[in-house]
């Protein structure tokens, strides 16, 4: 599949990452070469193969429903960019 | 001292040769002397990895020392260590210093060693070179001019110096085993679920592992009994009685089955390389070993696939990166999308970015099926082939890396190149199994490893397999001449 330029803006901007005219030039090449590595795993049929996440097939543990966690609010906020009152600060969403 | 085992040094502490504040002082002057020109350590910081020290001293001197106890090793730059900073290679963390211990560092801690420093790495433990860090790149230590391998290339170029005792490193598509290859050092991924990877930085979930970088397979087997173990705050750690990895050091090789799979061997391997290996393949014969022929039919398909399911994941678990919790914040903004696209751009260099956007891309509506469903589809055949070949031999063997050391510079614009470095060891990683790398040797003056590839957990025979060959070898006690290529500079 080949890409083109406002693939790769369309992609930045899910992927919420400001990108440039020339670094979506840039980007352009790269992505498609590396697309085109990928493009080997279409020529392999996978009819009926089970998808593999975890090559143990565990299942996820369940634990007791009490609390683990202690507050650590304020270590956690100490590295936070921009915090007052104990919340986090961004920048308006809400007229 | 330099060039002793952990068994070793353990020794000249408990016989108080030396004290742990003496030995940590030796390695941190061998730092500060070397890491100028080498680049292996982002952050140091003696007065942490002193005090560490002297209560390491403490507990030997009360007589409750473990086999690491006062030992320095050097943490890659991707596990969380309260109070030190916390980078994983990127401008994104550059500032970051971590709330938490990762489960890897507390069990060092309660070992009783000495963390020495953050190694650096790739940004994000993406790359095969150290050379996407925001802290720079790192020196190989046997040819300034080279690339240590990645993305553990600080902890690799750390050990192959002997500037640290041991280091951890961790390995998603071969991030231990190629450095360890590129800079002749003995490094293993353990099995998947081995190791907890709570704290360790997130790459690629399903196939980030973390393992022992050190001088030896006896070294190794001591810093993996630390390392491994069960750990509640990891969903895929895997709860199983705990093992001690030294047990089978000494196992014979009498009718030990080597399989060599064929696609190993096939076109893209270095002939100079492949010459090292053969000879260590023709030195486990002497040992007693079988040699059997094998085939990985679907191998050359790992690249692919791990393009695929490594991006993807990395895409998700890099999300977390909004410059609202932690992390790089951009000055100006004009909304709250405009500070998460600028944040981003700015905290992320180009390789990163690239991966996230080819997740983004794979995972987006419309490609799930013909990408991220595909790939996990042959991942399945990919280790499916490996439990064939397992019912043939015991152990798998091969090169670790397609070529010796390369230039800095050489790939570092071709991301396809750069990413059959990693040819032979993203394998094991899809199919969730332990590998290893040895050295076997050297190519015009650069070292060659040996791959060892072992069924699921089955990490003590392969360290037993390793330690046969280290008997009868003296590869892995070579080291490089780091004051005459200081003087080359």
């Amino acid at each position: 599949m080949a890409l083109n330029i406002t693939d790769i803006k369309r992609i930045a901007h899910l992927a919420r990452i400001e990108i440039n005219e020339a670094e979506a030039q840039a980007t352009l090449s790269k992505l498609s070469g590396i697309l085109g590595l990928i493009e080997q795993m279409q020529a392999v049929d996978t009819t009926g193969i089970t998808p593999m996440s975890h090559s143990q097939d565990v299942v996820q543990r369940l634990r007791e429903d009490v609390i683990t966690e202690t507050n650590q609010r304020e270590l956690l906020q100490s590295i936070a960019p921009a915090v007052a009152g104990g919340l986090y600060l961004v920048p308006k969403v809400i007229e | 001292m330099i060039n002793n085992s952990l068994k070793q040094l353990g020794q000249m502490l408990a016989k108080k040769e030396i004290s742990s504040v003496e030995m940590t002082q030796t390695f941190l002057n061998r730092i500060q002397q070397y890491n100028p020109s080498i680049n292996a350590f982002i952050t140091l910081d003696a007065d942490k990895t002193l005090a560490q020290a002297k209560l390491a001293d403490a507990r030997i001197a009360a007589g409750g020392a473990e086999p690491l106890t006062g030992i320095p090793i050097a943490q890659k730059d991707i596990f969380c260590a309260k109070g030190w900073r916390t980078t994983c290679g990127s401008k994104m963390l550059a500032n970051f210093i971590a709330p938490y211990d990762a489960y890897v560092i507390s069990q060092f801690d309660t070992a009783g060693a000495v963390n020495l420093g953050k190694t650096n790495m790739d940004e994000f433990a993406m790359g095969s070179s150290n050379e996407t860090s925001f802290f720079g790149g790192v020196k190989n230590p046997w040819d300034f001019d080279r690339v240590p391998g990645g993305s553990s290339g600080g902890s690799a170029a750390a050990v192959a110096a002997r500037l640290c005792a041991a280091a951890t490193g961790t390995d998603t598509g071969g991030s231990i085993r190629q450095p360890a290859s590129l800079c002749g050092f003995t490094g293993l991924k353990p099995t998947y679920g081995l190791v907890s990877r709570y704290g360790m930085i997130a790459f690629a979930s399903s196939l980030d592992q973390a393992g022992p970088m050190a001088k030896s397979a006896e070294d190794c087997a001591l810093m993996l009994d630390v390392m491994a173990g069960f750990d509640e705050r990891d969903s895929t750690s895997l709860n199983r009685p705990k093992e001690l990895y030294s047990r089978d050091l000494n196992m014979s090789l009498k009718g030990l089955r080597i399989g060599l799979p064929r696609e190993y061997f096939a076109e893209g391997l270095d002939v100079n390389v492949a010459k090292v290996i053969e000879v260590a393949i023709a030195e486990y014969k002497k040992l007693g070993a079988e040699i059997v022929d094998i085939s990985l039919p679907n191998s050359q398909l790992s690249i692919p696939v791990y393009y695929v399911l490594a991006p993807a994941e990395a895409s998700s678990n890099l999300s977390r990166y909004d410059g609202v919790r932690y992390g790089h914040r951009a000055t100006q903004y004009n909304d709250l999308m405009d500070m998460y696209m600028k944040s981003r751009a700015e905290g992320f260099g180009a390789e990163v970015k690239r991966r996230i956007l080819i997740g983004t891309y794979v995972l987006s509506a419309g490609y799930y099926d013909a990408y991220y469903l595909k790939a996990q589809q042959i991942r399945r055949l990919i280790a499916d082939d490996f439990t064939q070949a397992f019912k043939k031999c015991d152990i798998i063997m091969g090169p670790t890396a397609p070529s010796t050391a390369f230039k800095a510079g050489e790939k570092a614009d071709d991301p396809v190149a750069m990413y059959l470095q990693d040819v032979y060891t993203i394998a094991t990683n899809l199919a969730g199994l332990p590998g290893m790398s040895i050295p076997a040797g050297f190519s015009n003056g650069l070292p060659v490893g040996l791959q060892i590839m072992g069924n699921y957990f089955d990490e003590a025979r392969m360290l037993g397999v390793a330690h046969a060959y280290q008997q009868v070898t003296d590869w892995h006690m070579r080291m490089p001449d780091l004051k005459a290529l200081e003087e080359i500079e």
